[in-house]
């Protein structure tokens, strides 16, 4: 069975770059799934490849009291998307940091759907992007609460940064609620780098170019704070700032 | 060391500073007092060269050189540090990997080895406890959740960690208590009473001054130096104020 190929009809295509995804398409159709068992905890780092278009998509199911934490770096060349589909069932918990460096031309996107199906569940998305030349990132974050699923805990915090007037970044919270004893809280911000910060930072002696670069690191590197494997977060914390010097 | 021949300045096509003359040789402290808008803060922030703050006229030198054809990071590696009236909050970048980098950007732009982490660290935990702060907090982000008296004692340790030819100092008495004035004041005197060094010491008050002991104090009123002399001038400012001065 073929997975019929997206159009920008579908909301969660509606900023991708279908051109770039059509030749690839076969390889990422069918979505990976995941299961986390009750009670058991999970956590990766999704690191960029060489590739020009690299989309990942998964589907993962979580299942009492079982907690997953995702970390990811989204920064293709030409076009990056990450799509999660997760479910979250009675007291277990789901935490996404990623961020979205692009530079030129690309196309990079972060698409979740959370569904809170049991009572209790706890779920954070923490999205922060930098964008240069004209390079386009969207964050688009549906959560749904299902009838029944009290007590549901949901946040999204989404902030972007802006480097040039031809970037453009895209944020859509969508919430879905069917029950009414629920805590869903999102909050989205786009900027551009503060002009006192980097005066204050080029006063100590910090040429412009890494003056900048110091202020995305502290916008983007507390992303990847809580990872507990220290080679991986040595990993991503050096993709980012690699990323990040490209975009200065 | 620091000379300004008839500095005019404006902010926002305003003029602020209408013809500053100051003289500040190496080896003196020199303090600028003044009432509220008299350009005291534009004056610091045009010899640092924040950007939008525009010279109209004059000319500024720091150690012979054209200190306005400078950009704000040459001026520092030459040897400048601006204290900050308002230290500036910069969230996720640690303390210490600021300083190393600005310390190392500094040394780099001289032709001076970069310090290591290691040495670094040291000599940052040193100057912090001289200054009277808790080394941990270096690292904590830049600025953010310091209350306004630990931002001042750390722009005093950036002072001592950076250590500037000159310091131009704004209103970095202000908003503290009386013990972090004392060490406030005991660490400029430290860090910066040498013969080769010099500070420009902006204030609205006299009681720093009587730490500092300045070699001479300068009134700054509707961007111009009024009046000028020694700590007497700063205790008669202390009791009769700023109007009846200029009369």
């Amino acid at each position: 069975m073929t997975v019929p190929f997206p159009t920008r009809k579908q909301e969660e295509w509606r900023y991708a770059d279908l051109d770039a995804l059509r030749p690839v398409w076969e390889q990422f159709a069918e979505p990976r799934t995941l299961t986390i068992g009750a009670g058991e905890s999970f956590e990766d780092v999704w690191l960029p490849t060489a590739d020009d278009v690299h989309v990942r998509r998964m589907q993962i199911a979580l299942e009492p009291g079982a907690r997953t934490r995702l970390f990811v770096l989204n920064t293709a060349p030409v076009y990056g998307r990450i799509e999660l589909d997760v479910s979250l069932d009675e007291g277990s918990e789901f935490d996404l940091f990623g961020a979205i460096v692009g530079t030129g031309l690309s196309t990079n996107e972060i698409v979740t759907v959370v569904k809170h199906i049991g009572v209790g569940g706890r779920s954070r998305q923490t999205i922060r992007s930098v964008l240069n030349g004209k390079a386009t990132g969207s964050y688009l974050g549906r959560v749904e609460v299902a009838r029944g699923a009290q007590q549901t805990d949901a946040e999204q915090s989404v902030k972007a940064m802006l480097l040039d007037r031809g970037a453009t970044a895209n944020c859509k919270p969508e919430l879905e609620i069917f029950a009414d004893d629920v805590k869903c809280a999102h909050g989205a911000t786009v900027g551009e780098l503060d002009a006192m910060q980097l005066f204050y930072a080029e006063s100590r002696g910090l040429d412009p170019v890494s003056a900048r670069a110091l202020l995305l690191e502290g916008f983007v590197m507390g992303l990847w704070d809580g990872i507990e494997n220290a080679a991986q977060h040595e990993a991503i914390a050096t993709a980012a700032k690699d990323a990040l010097r490209r975009v200065v | 060391m620091l000379e300004i021949t008839n500095l005019h300045a404006t902010v926002a096509d305003k003029p602020i500073l209408n013809g500053v003359t100051l003289d500040v040789p190496a080896g003196e402290v020199h303090a600028i007092m003044g009432p509220n808008g008299s350009g005291k803060s534009t004056l610091a922030y045009v010899l640092a060269g924040r950007p939008g703050y525009a010279v109209s006229e004059g000319a500024a030198t720091f150690d012979g050189h054209d200190l306005l054809a400078m950009e704000p990071y040459e001026r520092a590696a030459a040897g400048l540090f601006l204290g900050f009236q308002y230290p500036v909050e910069i969230p996720g970048v640690s303390y210490l990997q600021f300083l190393r980098e600005s310390l190392n950007s500094q040394r780099r732009s001289r032709g001076e080895d970069e310090l290591s982490a290691g040495d670094f660290i040291k000599l940052a935990r040193e100057q912090a406890k001289l200054l009277g702060m808790d080394a941990e907090m270096l690292k904590r982000p830049v600025n953010v959740g310091f209350s306004g008296g630990e931002k001042k004692r750390a722009e005093m340790v950036q002072m001592s960690i950076l250590a500037p030819k000159f310091a131009l100092l704004d209103e970095t008495d202000s908003g503290l208590d009386i013990d972090a004035l004392k060490a406030v004041g005991k660490g400029i005197n430290r860090i910066m009473r040498a013969p080769d060094k010099g500070v420009l010491l902006i204030t609205h008050y006299e009681r720093l001054l009587e730490y500092v002991r300045p070699d001479r104090v300068h009134v700054l009123q509707a961007g111009r130096i009024t009046r000028s002399g020694d700590i007497e001038l700063a205790r008669e400012l202390e009791s009769t104020g700023y109007a009846e001065a200029a009369a």
